[in-house]
């Protein structure tokens, strides 16, 4: 088994300012693999601040991490030239958060599908390229002559979010990061968007790195998950798991705080009171002890994973006679 | 009981280069004290529209063409400019999309509130107060949104989003007003932030007794925090009911679908997508708005638009599969 792609105690800070010594862990020791053979959906959640654009960023090779290296097919992508390098880019797509802000209002959907087909010469001649144009757009669900010739503003926030996985796909990636995407598309089209993101899983061998605040949608893609709290994995394991039966204090309010569209289940049942964020809260320890309704003088330490299943673990000291893992190992415990 | 908020036909119109499009176009409201009421829609429904016709600030090319907002016994939509200006925020007050963008970032907190009441003083009556009464009254507001009272000597980049979030909600509650309207006030949030916020604004109704308006497209939120909810299609309620009715037994198609596309946790991987497209203002179909994506589509939905029809338990319903005419 060969891994597409590798975190290894991957850190990342950021600093502020020239000379003050101000600086915050964004990502602190994050490890993780993803197999080729295996395409799978992992959810990264989080809420703001939590490392969760970090890491797309960084997997995406815009940034560069503090400490620790990103592998791709076994490379650090730092070091990737020429053609290693535009596979790379290839292979490696991005759909982001906000559907009107990425397009060129100038240029027309054709343009902006053909430009990467140029860039990667993948099309020997325009009828061949229209081809995969019209196939990559059939397979997100829209109909190429609903959109073809069309500019930006005359498609809909969901329409547009299609054509940014169509513009993904038709490189034939190995990857896709998803930051966000439907959070700024109605109610009535995300499922669309989901069922899309989905049917390129199932049936073009493509794996997702689905990056999200909201759990509701998680729950329904991802097959596993990674609970981020300021930079740190509170809880991971499989989105079932993890979603039914939260471990971690933070992940227990996470999911506790989620609006079901459910009548019968109200808010807040397990009522778990969190402090407020404070602004300058530099804990030691546990990121989220200084919130925590549990914390007890041990969180003081960085808690290590403790695992709980086969299939889910929680770092926080609550579960310490279960057996730690090195966060290496994380990896295990997604199922896939 | 006395309904604080009436809106009767409210009709606004925006009128563009390609022509006039009704972005609200009869719509018909009605809301008692203490109730809190959710309005949900996808984006170009009108529901935005209708918070700011409330509000009187539909600015150029929209123009409110008709109907009334009587809030207290008083339409909004008839008096002067000066008086409304008094009526917003003491009759009623509105909570913007994205509503802690909206505090100026170089004057402090507290400064911005104590303006909202002074804009409001009346030198000729006798509730005329001092500044420092003012101060005291602020300081209550912020406390009354679980802000702690030194936040009024603060600015706007010292606080997180939610802290935020909940001066402006401490603004809109200062002059006690009857109508409250929130306009996705969560959408920038996180889930915790925004059950903190959501407690807020239902803790701080309670107290002054006034109304909700809560506008948004995350029908989770309305499950949890509203009784009643009308669903907006087109410029057109389609459907309103209170909240139980509309998650278990929704009757308009439109409501039907939007229900059935909400994920929950027994029917994990599901995704049932509301076929086809929000239609274009500029070129509404005829009849019903809702027909051309509509399963139940008859051959009068083409030609004739469906009037409200009341069915039991206060529910109102604009379908022809309701209406005893047809």
């Amino acid at each position: 088994m060969s891994d597409l792609l590798e975190f290894r105690n991957v850190t990342k800070t950021y600093s502020r300012g020239l000379l003050s010594r101000v600086s915050t862990t964004a990502l602190s020791d994050i490890s993780l693999k993803l197999e080729t053979e295996q395409p799978t959906i992992l959810t990264v959640a989080g809420e703001s601040g939590s490392g969760k654009t970090t890491l797309a960023m960084l997997l995406l090779g815009f940034i560069t991490p503090t400490s620790g290296e990103i592998l791709y097919k076994g490379k650090d992508i730092q070091t990737l030239r020429g053609e290693e390098r535009m596979l790379f880019r290839r292979e490696v797509q991005a759909v982001f958060q906000d559907p009107f802000a990425v397009f060129n209002p100038f240029y027309t959907v054709d343009h902006l599908l053909s430009v990467p087909l140029d860039r990667f010469k993948l099309a020997t001649s325009k009828s061949e390229a229209r081809a995969i144009m019209m196939e990559a757009l059939t397979a997100v669900g829209l109909r190429p002559g609903d959109v073809l010739g069309r500019f930006p503003h005359q498609l809909s926030g969901g329409q547009r979010q299609r054509i940014n996985v169509a513009r993904a796909l038709l490189l034939r990636p190995k990857l896709l990061v998803a930051d966000e995407p439907v959070s700024m598309v109605d109610a009535s089209l995300r499922a669309n968007i989901l069922e899309t993101l989905r049917g390129l899983q199932r049936n073009h061998g493509v794996s997702i790195i689905y990056i999200t605040h909201d759990l509701t949608t998680a729950y329904h893609i991802a097959k596993s998950i990674i609970v981020l709290y300021r930079g740190s994995v509170m809880e991971a394991g499989e989105v079932d798991a993890v979603i039914k039966t939260p471990q971690h204090p933070y992940t227990r309010l996470l999911v506790d705080s989620i609006p079901w569209p459910d009548i019968n289940r109200r808010w807040g049942e397990t009522e778990i009171k969190a402090k407020e964020m404070e602004l300058s809260d530099h804990a030691l320890g546990c990121k989220f002890s200084s919130r925590c309704p549990f914390v007890m003088d041990k969180c003081k330490e960085i808690p290590p994973l403790f695992r709980l299943t086969q299939h889910q673990a929680a770092s926080c000291y609550l579960f310490e006679q279960n057996p730690s893992i090195a966060p290496e190992k994380l990896s295990d415990l997604l199922p896939v | 009981m006395n309904p604080v908020l009436q809106v009767n036909n409210l009709q606004v119109s925006y009128y563009t280069d390609a022509g006039r499009a009704r972005a609200l176009d009869g719509v018909d409201l009605t809301l008692n004290a203490g109730e809190k009421l959710g309005l949900v829609g996808e984006s170009g429904s009108g529901k935005s529209t209708m918070a700011l016709a409330m509000m009187r600030m539909i600015k150029p090319p929209g123009r409110i063409e008709g109907g009334q907002v009587i809030v207290d016994g008083t339409d909004l939509i008839t008096i002067s400019d000066a008086d409304m200006l008094k009526a917003r925020l003491s009759k009623i007050a509105y909570i913007p999309q994205g509503a802690m963008n909206s505090l100026n970032p170089v004057i402090r907190i507290g400064a911005q509130m104590m303006d909202a009441i002074k804009a409001h003083q009346d030198q000729s009556t006798s509730d005329w107060i001092s500044s420092a009464e003012m101060e005291k009254r602020c300081k209550q507001a912020l406390e009354a949104v679980d802000l702690r009272s030194n936040v009024f000597k603060m600015y706007a980049h010292e606080l997180s989003g939610g802290m935020k979030q909940r001066v402006c909600i401490a603004i809109s509650i200062l002059l006690r007003p009857k109508v409250i309207i929130a306009d996705e006030p969560t959408s920038a949030l996180d889930v915790v932030t925004q059950r903190q916020v959501m407690e807020t604004i239902d803790r701080v109704q309670d107290q002054i007794g006034a109304a909700v308006i809560l506008i948004g497209h995350d029908m989770g939120l309305m499950a949890q925090f509203v009784d009643k909810v009308a669903v907006m299609y087109a410029g057109r309620l389609m459907e309103l009911s209170n909240v139980r009715d509309m998650f278990t037994d929704p009757k308009h198609p439109y409501a039907q679908a939007l229900i059935r596309s909400l994920p929950n946790l027994e029917n994990k991987g599901v995704f049932n997508g509301i076929p086809g497209m929000a239609p274009a203002l500029l070129q509404l179909p005829g009849g019903c708005a809702f027909h051309p994506r509509c399963l139940h589509a008859m051959e009068i939905c083409t030609i004739q638009r469906p009037q409200p029809t009341p069915l039991p338990g206060g529910r109102i319903v604009e379908c022809y599969l309701y209406s005893e005419k047809v």
